[in-house]
């Protein structure tokens, strides 16, 4: 994946994060290179959503630093994005003034044209309420992306929605990266969401980067014999099971 | 039967009670069950009301009690909007003034009368002050929880879509509270006007309270009923005002939404 588009370059360096006497991340040390899509995948409570909040500058690390472009990262960058798991909408606002919260300047055509990338244009005068929610997710994600954002960030975007719902998301960030080419980073506890995503899977075990796999893939991805092939060694890993004792139906933890 | 349940689910429905009351009110007083001078029967009241009305000394009352009533409901709710909203977003404020005002909120503010009138005398102000009293603290109260229980989600959203300040007050906060603090707007309403009609009987020269007061040194029964009803009438009103305005303010919220 080369830096052609807007994508941003991410460097973490030797970033630890510790909550009172707990450490959550241990001297982690990453390089993301622009346009790239990572997935960071892991048991819950490895660390990878403090990974991924540490990346927005919600939070601030406890030693280490991150990098973005070579510039610090220090609260929260106007080219940063995050997608949470439920779409945080505002109830008040119609589907296009949420959008319009995204756009700088609150330009009403932008938003609408971003709405429209997600396939909701006609919904953009109903409330978030009456939505459903892949639908309200897929407002969510346009809202981030009408900023044109150089990182964006997902924190488990699909974690809530129905199966098959999910694959329709998984096939629209899909197209929409391409078309963009931010950087990206997924944080999923779905291995086979990041084998069908993502170009780099890295796995993360008691806050320490334990797996960190190129996921060498034609796209767009079909679920054939290669794909078992990742899926497999990242779900082994995790449950750290040898070869001779793997069951191939075990899909996501 | 078809006829009952039609009647029942018309529009028109909540007014059957009160209209079969004043009908077998009449009834009663016209059969000299009740006594006239227990109580006047609803036909006197109006006549009562006609004769004031022509006068036009019943609107300058109801003009008056009305000016009161919404001054101090300007200034009360004002200062109790303003305080909970410190309090809601600032911590410091909030641990330095919300134990006092909890304290002074339970006294209930119909006792400092005696010292209100020490104070302002039996003039407007007094009762302003009064109606101020009593229309702060469900104000105050509500606009801090309001505040108070908005999604931190929504807040930690915002903050990643850098807004800030005046843009994160007008697009999150106040929204976010804004049924809150209607539910205190709706209690506001009703103690500005049960305070106001305490105020007004103890000391005025104008006002419904002080037309009740004096019509009942002329046992003027029929104009003491006028006054109560008009009391009913324009707290009914202005309930009715603020159902309005959540209407309006909630037209995103399910359950406030038009059926």
């Amino acid at each position: 994946m080369s830096g052609h588009g807007i994508g941003a370059r991410l460097l973490v360096q030797q970033v630890s994060k510790q909550f009172g006497q707990k450490k959550v991340l241990k001297g982690v040390e990453l390089d993301i290179p622009p346009g790239q899509f990572v997935a960071i995948v892991g048991r819950s409570g490895c660390g990878k959503s403090t990974l991924l909040r540490l990346i927005a500058g919600l939070e601030e690390p406890t030693e280490g630093q991150l990098l973005l472009d070579d510039s610090a990262v220090s609260g929260i960058g106007e080219g940063t994005r995050m997608l949470f798991q439920d779409a945080r909408l505002l109830p008040w606002k119609r589907c296009v003034d949420n959008v319009r919260i995204g756009v700088k300047m609150g330009d009403k055509a932008k938003a609408l044209a971003a709405l429209k990338q997600v396939g909701l244009e006609d919904r953009a005068g109903d409330w978030p309420g009456v939505l459903s929610g892949g639908q309200r997710q897929r407002v969510a994600l346009a809202r981030a992306l009408a900023g044109e954002p150089r990182l964006l960030l997902l924190d488990e975007p699909l974690g809530a929605l129905d199966a098959l719902t999910r694959i329709d998301m998984q096939e629209l960030i899909e197209k929409l990266w391409l078309e963009q080419r931010f950087t990206a980073v997924l944080v999923t506890h779905d291995v086979d969401e990041a084998v069908a995503l993502a170009d780099r899977v890295i796995l993360i075990e008691d806050g320490v980067i334990a797996l960190d796999v190129n996921i060498t893939l034609d796209r767009p991805r079909e679920r054939d014999n290669d794909f078992m092939y990742f899926e497999k060694l990242i779900l082994d890993r995790i449950l750290q099971r040898g070869d001779h004792e793997s069951s191939p139906e075990a899909y996501s933890i | 039967m078809k006829v009952l349940s039609k009647i029942v689910n018309s529009r028109f429905a909540p007014a059957i009670v009160p209209i079969l009351i004043v009908v077998i009110w009449q009834l009663l007083g016209q059969l000299g069950i009740i006594s006239t001078r227990t109580l006047p029967t609803p036909l006197k009241v109006a006549e009562a009301g006609f004769s004031l009305a022509k006068s036009g000394q019943l609107f300058q009352y109801i003009g008056s009690s009305s000016a009161r009533a919404f001054i101090g409901f300007a200034i009360g709710g004002g200062i109790g909007f303003a305080l909970g909203l410190l309090n809601g977003l600032s911590n410091t404020a909030n641990r330095l003034l919300d134990s006092s005002l909890q304290m002074i909120r339970n006294v209930p503010h119909l006792a400092l009368i005696p010292l209100v009138i020490i104070w302002f005398g039996i003039g407007e102000t007094a009762k302003i002050f009064l109606v101020v009293l009593g229309v702060f603290f469900p104000i105050y109260l509500n606009t801090l929880h309001g505040i108070r229980s908005i999604d931190p989600g929504l807040i930690e959203m915002a903050k990643v879509y850098g807004l800030r300040g005046r843009e994160l007050y007008r697009h999150v906060i106040f929204p976010g509270a804004v049924s809150s603090i209607l539910v205190g707007v709706r209690y506001a309403l009703g103690f500005m006007w049960l305070t106001l009609i305490v105020a007004e009987t103890i000391s005025a020269n104008s006002g419904i309270g002080y037309m009740a007061m004096n019509a009942r040194e002329f046992m003027r029964l029929d104009v003491v009923v006028l006054a109560i009803i008009i009391y009913a009438v324009l707290g009914k009103l202005s309930d009715t005002a603020a159902k309005l305005l959540e209407q309006l303010l909630l037209k995103w919220h399910p359950n406030y939404a038009k059926r």
